[in-house]
């Protein structure tokens, strides 16, 4: 990262915020549904864990992004008010929960991306970004001792939870090519020492899943082209329905607190 | 969470424990009653024994079914910190559940077995998780309620004889005030909200306070077998005891809402200084508990498909566990 | 449930804070050390209980028999010289 920042349009600054504020709520909300479902009850509570260590990220996020903002929007506006365009989230994270084996790939696929960008983003040149992922640091690196530890034993496991996993990997593998696609607002970013330069996240991404699926015996996926771009506002079907869900009641009670 | 209305062990369990003077039920009981832990390895009466095991797991049932009414609306809770807080109260009834079917092995049965006895619809749990959550003020009125009436029997159970089960107690009591204080003011932000949510508020506690008295069991003059469970310290206080306390603590409440319980009946007697409630209506708690509540069938089969679709998961890592070196996970420190 | 399914039971000890013992809290099931502690974590620790967890498999802690108690334990009743509230000493002896 630069050690200069230049000035940077507080749009872009903004939009970076709440890419990462949505991909943290949506995957939060998603893990939230399945507290009371899991395989077994101690899953429960480790979910509801991640589940709550995300959603309590986006809130620092959102509050962030509405200071930068200065119209007196609250993480709830943010979270609630925006409509499916406007949300900025990684197609990977909308996609459905599927079986406990779909759900630890994009768990892990998002943890590793996660781990590896907030190592970075905490000597971001934005001071209040730099200490957010400092903190959520601490907690993506046990998401991903988490996740990681579950792929390996269902990866390593039985020949169905193999082939179980092998499969949810090649059905979210064309969402990660997301992570790293750099255009040139990523590109304004990083020049501007806001973010690290993704093709640097991606190297170290890549040796870390590298490494862990071959632990878990599986194949790594050969790379496809990919046709949804979330942090641009492109989503797949599955983001409408999470929202209209999430979004019901503060949408059919206009103005009421809760 | 747990209703006490629950615990009625089969007749031919109780057995009187001091049969034989100076034999080993004798010398129990005395134990029992100069307030002494049992502990796991301790010799106990069977009958003792089998209460235990079908209180504790009827209240680590409940802990795990009474997840799902709540669950319902994690993913719909209004505000981001509404979310986190219900996430983390739902979350706490699973560790709930955790640290009691942990009590409950210590003696001598397996936590599979309890929930196979729960998922085989052999195991009770607590009818309240029958009822439905259909607005968001159904989860104020149960933290508020469902958990206060929780509270009222899970004190006395801090000091009850069974030392493991008093102890897990004593750290579900501790974690528990959070769930009724978020309850509450989730009822008092409703209250003080539109007319649309006030008369959201009404309505969830329109729906939740009989089933709450109820959660206190049968009235004492017909529950027939309190009196060994209060022998061997493992109730303390009656069925009716519990719900008239209850009553007398939440009417106040209820009023600082402004919101009003649905009993015509209820008045301040002021010379027995207490409250007046009508009759309970026991056909229905009777229905709910022969499995015809609102909601008995969607409980289980969500425990059912929960545990069905989990089965390849729980294989696959014992089978990666079977495969692996034994893990060094570091020395004792 | 088939017994192939059976995970096995750790015993869970924690550390409250630096400069305490660890102290009995409970079980979990898992399948491994390393699930145990993570199980032990999100379980036991959701309100800064601990710093530290140590996990034991219960089939491996060997208990005194409650049978033996007497005379394990009683023996050691009647030793009140062991104690330093036994001995009578002036109140102007100080420091002792």
């Amino acid at each position: 990262m630069s050690a200069q920042p230049r000035a940077l349009p507080s749009e872009a600054r903004i939009d970076y915020v709440l890419q990462l504020a949505d991909s943290n709520l949506i995957l939060g909300q998603q893990l939230g549904a399945l507290v009371g479902h899991a395989p077994a009850l101690e899953e429960d509570l480790g979910i509801a864990n991640t589940a709550l260590d995300l959603i309590g990220q986006a809130r620092h996020l959102y509050s962030y992004a509405a200071e930068v903002e200065g119209r007196g929007r609250t993480e709830d506006d943010f979270a609630f008010l925006r409509a499916e365009r406007d949300y900025r989230n990684l197609a990977l994270v909308e996609q459905p929960n599927g079986d406990f084996g779909q759900t630890i790939v994009r768990q892990v696929l998002f943890d590793a991306w996660q781990l590896e960008l907030y190592e970075r983003l905490q000597h971001s040149s934005d001071r209040r970004l730099a200490a957010i992922a400092a903190k959520g640091l601490k907690e993506t690196r046990y998401h991903f001792r988490y996740s990681g530890s579950w792929l390996v034993r269902l990866g390593d496991g039985t020949a169905e939870s193999h082939a179980r996993v092998q499969a949810a990997l090649e059905r979210l593998w064309p969402f990660t090519r997301e992570l790293f696609d750099e255009d040139d607002a990523d590109r304004e970013l990083a020049v501007a020492g806001l973010t690290p330069a993704l093709p640097a996240v991606e190297r170290a991404w890549s040796d870390r899943v590298s490494a862990l699926l071959a632990e878990a015996t599986l194949a790594r996926p050969a790379n496809t082209p990919f046709r949804w771009f979330g942090r641009r506002g492109v989503h797949t079907e599955h983001l409408g329905y999470i929202l209209a869900e999430m979004q019901h009641l503060p949408r059919t009670y206009p103005g009421a607190r809760w | 969470m747990y209703s006490q209305g629950l615990d009625n062990p089969p007749p031919e369990r109780m057995v009187p424990a001091a049969a034989v003077a100076g034999g080993p039920g004798e010398r129990f009981q005395l134990r029992v009653d100069a307030e002494e832990k049992i502990e796991p390895k301790d010799w106990m009466p069977d009958g003792y024994r089998q209460t235990l095991i079908r209180q504790i797991s009827q209240h680590a049932h409940s802990e795990i079914v009474g997840m799902l009414p709540e669950g319902n609306w994690i993913t719909r809770a209004p505000s981001l910190l509404r979310k986190c807080i219900l996430i983390a109260k739902v979350q706490d009834e699973g560790g709930h559940g955790a640290y009691l079917y942990s009590a409950a092995e210590t003696l001598g049965v397996s936590r599979e077995e309890l929930v196979d006895q729960l998922l085989s619809g052999k195991a009770k749990y607590s009818s309240i998780f029958n009822y439905p959550t259909p607005t968001w003020a159904d989860v104020g009125a149960i933290g508020w309620l469902v958990d206060g009436a929780a509270i009222m029997n899970q004190i006395p159970l801090c000091r009850c004889s069974y030392g493991p089960y008093a102890r897990a107690m004593v750290r579900v009591c501790r974690e528990e005030s959070f769930h009724q204080r978020q309850g509450y003011e989730i009822m008092l932000k409703l209250s003080q909200g539109t007319a649309a949510q006030r008369e959201m508020a009404q309505a969830a506690l329109n729906r939740w306070w009989w089933p709450s008295l109820m959660m206190f069991g049968p009235s004492d003059n017909d529950s027939k077998h309190s009196t060994q469970s209060m022998r061997w310290k493992i109730k303390r206080f009656s069925n009716d005891e519990l719900r008239q306390k209850f009553v007398d603590f939440t009417i106040p409440q209820a009023d600082y809402l402004g919101l009003k319980v649905p009993d015509p009946e209820l008045r301040w007697d002021a010379g027995a200084d207490c409250y007046r409630f009508g009759p309970i209506d026991w056909t229905e708690f009777d229905e709910v508990l022969k499995g015809h509540g609102p909601c008995n069938r969607e409980r289980l089969d969500a425990r059912r498909k929960a545990h069905a679709e989990g089965a390849w998961v729980r294989e696959a890592a014992l089978a990666y566990a079977a495969k692996s070196r034994p893990a060094t996970a570091g020395r004792a420190a | 449930m088939t017994a192939s399914q059976l995970w096995p039971l750790y015993e869970i000890f924690i550390r409250a804070r630096g400069g305490l013992d660890h102290k009995h809290v409970g079980s979990i099931h898992a399948v491994d050390a390393r699930m145990a502690l993570e199980h032990a974590r999100d379980v036991y620790t959701r309100r800064l209980e601990g710093v530290s967890i140590w996990i034991v498999r219960s089939t491996d802690i060997i208990a005194s028999d409650p049978a033996d108690a007497d005379s394990l334990f009683e023996p050691a009743r009647d030793k009140v010289y062991r104690h330093p509230t036994f001995y009578e000493i002036p109140d102007e002896v100080k420091t002792l």
